[in-house]
């Protein structure tokens, strides 16, 4: 029997287990090869859905479900994290205790944003990459009469769309409270314009003097007086703030790293085959992978059909045949009813179109759809 | 002085050569380099901008065959 090891139960774990499920599904039934699934934890969460909870237009109940209902049958499922990894031996320890062998291992155990890392960013700004956060967020902006809106983005995060978003959403949030003349908004980001992507970047200046929403690039948080209000960046600027919204620097899992298999969480991974370096029978998925692309569930999901095509022609015919070029697509909201989105590759960059209606309810939409596309339905 | 870490940022549109650099940082010591890989020509001019603005050195910054390499060490 061919032993398929998948660390990790996020959106790349789930698709590439149901894509493999279905695409050697004889050789399931036959006892010719197992799937296994090693989880963290028994439910599945639809991260991007934090950011509508932060505006109260969805509920964290609605976020969450069984990981398990999620995947085909034949695909053994157990809540018990991998605590260890022996890549010579072939094999992994979990927590209970158990070992488990692999003929292929795919690490897919993604990333945790840690505003503890920046001093007095916990303390002191909000965020919408857990659902307690989410939760405090929409109170903080419930709560929030007045005053000056800073947003920070730390660096690497997931999700690169959220600085943009979080904003645009603030935005309509406040006009439509009638706060407008009430709140400013200042928009800071790490690099040299206001989003890696130059199209996007482009589009959204354009919105920002439309809007009136300041911005300050090359700024890179490094700490937050809470008391004073005030955030100093590396590069020697500050922002006074009343209310600090933060994107806050993510970390691989930590299993990753005290395991020594790549610093900072990030695993170093072909970016084509998607192996780990040095590893023809480890693969890497999502935002585990140490790929100069965006942390993004997308990114796991075209990953994961690509894999899942290779894996099943490695078991069956001893070869992997397609290459992942680098695909990403993010839905990028502009607001509380407009959306637009950004589509590229290793070697095409996006050419956002302005936002729409239709754009934002396919957006609306797809958050429901999720939990087929991670079934391989959609 | 450990080896240069390369940052192999080809290709990358989002998050780009300039985030995968700050990024990168974090992992490396004060004196180590880094060198970043881009095929994005506005990285060779990013690039040297922030790290003169932060601190850090540019100790190199050429062009061969269509990728820039840019060599920074950390500084602080």
């Amino acid at each position: 029997m061919k032993r398929i090891v998948i660390v990790g139960g996020g959106t790349g774990g789930t698709i590439l287990a149901n894509n493999l499920a279905r695409r050697l599904e004889r050789e399931l039934e036959a006892g010719r090869v197992g799937i296994t699934v090693l989880s963290a934890s028994a439910q599945h969460m639809y991260q991007p859905g934090l950011l509508y909870v932060a505006f109260a237009r969805m509920a964290p109940a609605e976020l969450s479900v069984d990981e398990a209902s999620l995947l085909r049958p034949g695909i053994d499922f157990a809540v018990d994290p991998v605590t260890a990894f022996d890549l010579d031996h072939k094999e992994v320890k979990t927590q209970s205790g158990k070992t488990h062998g692999y003929d292929y291992l795919v690490i897919a155990t993604g990333s945790r944003a840690l505003p503890e890392n920046v001093p007095g960013l916990k303390e002191s700004a909000h965020h919408v990459y857990t659902e307690e956060a989410a939760l405090k967020t929409c109170a903080a902006l419930k709560a929030f009469e007045g005053g000056r809106i800073a947003v920070v983005t730390g660096v690497p995060h997931k999700c690169p769309m959220v600085p943009l978003e979080i904003t645009f959403m603030m935005y309509e949030y406040f006009r439509d409270r009638g706060l407008l003349d009430k709140v400013s908004f200042t928009y800071t980001y790490p690099i040299g314009r206001v989003h890696s992507l130059e199209n996007v970047a482009k589009w959204a200046v354009g919105e920002f003097a439309r809007l009136g929403i300041h911005y300050e690039t090359l700024f890179n948080v490094k700490e937050v007086d809470g008391a004073k209000r005030q955030v100093k960046s590396e590069e020697g600027g500050t922002l006074d703030y009343d209310l600090l919204i933060a994107v806050p620097p993510h970390k691989g899992m930590e299993v990753v790293e005290t395991n020594g298999l790549g610093g900072s969480g990030w695993i170093p991974t072909h970016r084509t085959t998607l192996a780990m370096e040095g590893r023809e029978d480890v693969f890497v998925l999502g935002d585990t992978t140490n790929l100069p692309i965006s942390k993004a569930g997308s990114t796991a999901h075209y990953e994961a059909e690509v894999l899942g095509e290779n894996l099943a022609n490695l078991v069956t015919r001893g070869l992997a045949l397609r290459a992942y070029e680098g695909k990403v697509f993010c839905f990028i909201e502009a607001g509380k009813d407009r959306a637009t989105y950004a589509s590229f590759d290793y070697q095409h960059p996006p050419e956002p179109q302005p936002p729409t209606r239709a754009i934002h309810w396919f957006k609306l939409a797809y958050n429901r759809l999720y939990w087929n596309s991670v079934r391989g339905l959609l | 002085m450990s080896d240069t870490k390369i940052v192999d940022a080809r290709g990358s549109f989002c998050p780009g050569p300039l985030m995968e650099l700050i990024a990168a940082l974090k992992d490396i010591s004060v004196g180590d380099e880094l060198e970043v890989l881009s095929t994005d020509q506005g990285s060779a001019a990013d690039i040297p901008e922030w790290v003169a603005k932060v601190g850090h050195t540019l100790t190199a910054n050429f062009e061969d065959q269509g990728v820039y390499h840019l060599r920074i060490r950390k500084a602080k």
